[in-house]
């Protein structure tokens, strides 16, 4: 798809910025609603839902097959040995709660920077949140081992009368993760109540009436309510900011606090949250990017959503772009120390040296075309740019992890690492898990939040001075 | 199933949420209080209307997230220092610098749960019954388009003409009782 020159009168270009309509003008409370609910409410589901539903349905299987044989078998077959104890199952773990903590950041952090135009997409980017989450979690329980006693992680009195060791940042993670994940449900669950209600009243069959009626707990709107929830809305938002950014520091820390070269960093923290957004703003626009066109939500989710979640990129690409700079910096120019300079020249031109290079292509050199504005309007264009990023970033966490284990101090415990037919289908399967609870959700719940769309409607504002003022008293 | 016989009120519709603003805002000053604004998006200066101006979710989110700190806090001193004190590479027992990243984790996570369910508890939900889904237009509007202001029959000063007359004032599109 070409970019278009666009005539001096669209309709969806404000005639004094020049920039592109949040929401395409001519919208009423009824039609943004009816446009949003008949996606869900339909009795026709398209054919298109169902090929896409089973076909993510045919990956989540070979996860199941994947899972159970590693039940059987034990992590044996994986390629994760010694020196390489973690291998795809960490580097899984660690992209895959990166992308969901877009969702929270556009749900929370622009809520209170108070950025209107993240509504049409933050409903859709929590949900991946959580979905992502689902499928980060999955990773560190069957990693370990016997995880039929992961919940030992957990402290509980037991009869072993042991309790854990809260001085190691794995235990940290356990918090971080859970904490992480039952926040971002509770918001999204919140945030929906609403819409919930608006399906109840809306659902025209008996079933639909009941689920919705159900799930929206009776919210009926009375202001008194809606104050209510905009408090605890704006009390969610303001504490899963510092929760998202704690989430992914604590992660890093699993890395920082260990002593391997390549992995003791002070710049981890930073540079793992900056590249979280990063990969998680690719992976909103590769969701959103199909989703408006086969709904045909162009009116809703507008070139300006494309546009403006290209800059976010554009500049959390370039703090991570930072990160990298600086790992050079201090490993070749300053540490003076050998085992660093030989970790960066491993990291570069050593028998893994190509995935250093693929993730500063994607991660770096090729985002640099989000400068321009042309292409950043060009709907294919940034389909195709979020897909590299998404594997830059994935190739970013496999760098840290296997690069810096498979070259450690002593050379006499160095190793290699080359994932097994179970490793791919186990990342495969939690992409087709991601996608297959992301079809779910779009058929069965409103993935644009109705409310905040009439809210920001022109016809939302309250004109006092536009009605006679009848005669109060009698 | 009705659980009382009676009137629960009278509701007005209107098509704006200004002429709902001036509405409530005309009825706290002739001194009606038992009423409410139904909206299908939040009208901060419908609920200041009608005298609604403080909630005490926020009071109810700090409860819970100090009671979450000083959960995990003691919890972890507990567990370190008496229940199963480990040694460390020689690091103190109490280690509260290590504590403060669970801890932290659990303020948010009570004070983020204390918000949610607070709201509801506050609001009454869930609630999946009440007598304004008997209005007949009451769900094909309160949610989508429309904008409600509800009367209540509990008010001292309610009276089903005059204040149907009252309302009838500020040009609703209708208005209709609402049975219990």
């Amino acid at each position: 798809m070409a970019t278009k020159d666009v005539p001096v009168n669209d309709p969806m270009l404000d005639p004094v910025t020049g920039e592109f309509a949040v929401i395409a003008p001519g919208h009423t409370f009824k039609s943004v609603t009816e446009e949003i609910s008949r996606i869900v409410l339909t009795p026709r589901t398209p054919l298109g839902w169902f090929f896409g539903f089973t076909l993510a349905g045919g990956f989540v299987l070979m996860l199941l097959v994947a899972l159970v044989w590693l039940f059987v078998k034990g992590p044996g077959i994986w390629a994760v040995t010694i020196p390489v104890a973690w291998g795809f199952a960490i580097v899984n773990f660690v992209w895959w709660i990166g992308i969901g903590h877009a969702g929270t950041l556009i749900s929370a952090i622009l809520l209170l920077f108070k950025q209107g135009w993240r509504n049409s997409i933050n409903r859709f980017a929590e949900a991946m949140t959580i979905f992502a989450v689902v499928c980060a979690g999955l990773f560190p329980l069957i990693h370990v081992g016997r995880p039929w006693l992961a919940y030992w992680l957990l402290p509980y009195p037991n009869s072993m009368n042991v309790w854990p060791q809260f001085r190691s940042p794995l235990m940290w993670d356990c918090f971080a993760v859970s904490t992480y994940a039952t926040i971002s449900v509770v918001f999204w669950y919140i945030g929906m109540l609403p819409d919930l209600g608006t399906l109840r009243d809306r659902s025209q069959s008996r079933l639909g009436q009941y689920f919705y009626g159900m799930l929206s707990m009776g919210w009926r709107g009375s202001v008194r309510h809606w104050a209510r929830y905009e408090s605890a809305s704006i009390l969610l938002a303001g504490l899963a900011t510092p929760l998202v950014l704690s989430v992914h520091t604590v992660i890093s820390f699993d890395f920082a606090v260990a002593l391997l070269p390549g992995w003791h960093d002070t710049i981890f923290p930073p540079f793992f949250v900056a590249g979280a957004i990063y990969s998680g703003f690719a992976m909103v626009i590769t969701l959103a990017i199909p989703i408006r066109k086969f709904y045909h939500l162009e009116d809703l989710v507008t070139l300006r959503h494309i546009d403006n979640m290209g800059k976010v990129m554009l500049a959390t690409g370039l703090i991570v772009a930072y990160g990298y700079v600086s790992e050079v910096f201090m490993s070749y120019l300053y540490s003076a120390s050998h085992w660093e300079y030989f970790m960066m020249w491993n990291r570069m031109f050593g028998p893994m040296g190509w995935s250093y290079w693929v993730l500063i292509t994607c991660n770096i050199a090729l985002p640099q075309l989000l400068w321009l504005r042309k292409l950043r309007r060009n709907v294919a264009f940034m389909f195709i740019i979020s897909l590299v990023v998404n594997t830059g970033m994935w190739f970013e966490r496999f760098v840290i992890v296997v690069t810096s284990l498979t070259r450690d101090y002593l050379p006499s415990s160095w190793g290699t690492y080359r994932a097994t037919k179970w490793d791919y289908a186990t990342f495969a399967g939690t992409l087709g898990l991601f996608t297959f609870l992301f079809f779910l959700f779009i058929r069965f719940l409103p993935m644009i939040p109705m409310s905040e769309i009439r809210l920001m409607l022109p016809q939302a504002k309250i004109h006092k001075e536009a009605q006679p003022v009848p005669e109060a008293g009698d | 199933m009705p659980v009382r016989e009676g009137n629960y009120g009278l509701l007005a519709e209107f098509d704006t949420p200004s002429q709902l603003v001036q509405a409530a805002e005309g009825a706290y000053k002739a001194g009606y209080r038992r009423m409410d604004c139904y909206t299908p998006y939040p009208v901060e200066e419908a609920a200041a209307a009608i005298g609604f101006h403080k909630n005490t979710v926020s009071l109810v989110c700090l409860i819970g997230g100090l009671l979450g700190l000083a959960a995990m806090f003691g919890l972890e001193t507990w567990i370190s220092l008496w229940a199963f004190p480990l040694n460390i590479a020689g690091r103190p027992y109490f280690s509260w610098v290590a504590f403060a990243v669970p801890a932290y984790e659990w303020t948010i996570l009570y004070a983020g749960l204390s918000a949610a369910f607070g709201m509801l508890a506050l609001n009454g939900l869930p609630q999946l019954y009440h007598p304004l889904f008997n209005a007949p237009n009451f769900r094909s509007g309160a949610t989508t388009d429309k904008f409600f202001l509800c009367m209540e029959s509990t008010d001292p000063k309610f009276d089903l003409t005059e204040t149907r007359g009252f309302l009838d004032r500020y040009t609703p599109v209708s208005v209709v009782e609402v049975e219990y």
